[in-house]
């Protein structure tokens, strides 16, 4: 069966079984789904965080991860994939992003899923802004992200 | 062409996207950060450390020694943060 790949970039919630089970829907050939979700934690090193803001860089973010996508299809055996990446104000609690991957078995599911999220965070074009009580600052991006990427890079 | 700032780079230079011609010796993307950060105070504060801004030519990432030749837009941005 056809390989379904779904990448939407949105203000709204997502809901998580309801993204699971629409992949999922109707096919006999998926053995595997593993999902990531990201959520906006209360606070960072002890101090509390009242919102993050996102803002991306349309129609390159898109394509950044349709690039990491596609490459994700050819380099496992993945029967669909589901990305979706929220943008706007974000309280704490509140989803981030999502990546659902789905396979006969579960290792290609679980690889895909974990290339998938650390490319997002390292090559997907979004910046976080903190709101925190003492004003807002831009988070800094972090060496150990760049690290998890370049682990899947090819030798 | 169109060049577009995100994050703290807009911040600093005050401007989300403008339109530019750069002159004739500007060949790479690294000289045409040297050239905006000439300009005035804000791209230079924004530009203050070259290393640590990304760039993008048509929605795909590129490196300060990429030609700018024919490009439609260019984009300047901080290390990304999303995910």
């Amino acid at each position: 069966m056809t390989a379904i790949v779904t990448v939407h970039i949105q203000q709204a919630d997502f809901d998580v079984a309801r993204e699971i089970a629409a992949l999922a829907k109707g096919r006999t050939d998926i053995g595997a789904v593993v999902s990531f979700s990201g959520i906006c934690r209360g606070n960072d090193d002890g101090e509390s965080i009242a919102a993050l803001t996102l803002e991306h860089y349309p129609g390159m973010a898109e394509a950044e991860i349709m690039r990491h996508a596609n490459e994700a299809m050819a380099r496992w055996p993945l029967s669909g994939l589901t990305i979706i990446h929220r943008v706007g104000r974000i309280t704490p609690g509140e989803n981030i992003v999502l990546v659902v991957t789905a396979s006969s078995h579960r290792q290609a599911a679980f690889h895909a899923a974990e290339f998938l999220m650390d490319y997002l965070k390292t090559s997907a074009p979004f910046w976080k802004r903190e709101e925190r009580d003492d004003g807002t600052s831009w988070v800094e991006a972090q060496a150990h992200d760049d690290d998890a990427a370049a682990r899947w890079t090819r030798s | 062409m169109k060049v577009k700032y995100f994050a703290w780079v807009r911040e600093r230079i005050g401007l989300a996207e403008e339109q530019v011609e750069p002159p004739a010796g500007v060949h790479t993307v690294g000289e045409l950060i040297a050239w905006l950060s000439a300009r005035d105070e804000r791209y230079a504060y924004a530009f203050e450390k070259p290393k640590v801004i990304r760039a993008a030519i048509d929605h795909v990432h590129v490196r300060p020694e990429t030609a700018i030749a024919g490009a439609r837009e260019i984009a300047f941005f901080p290390p990304m943060t999303g995910g």
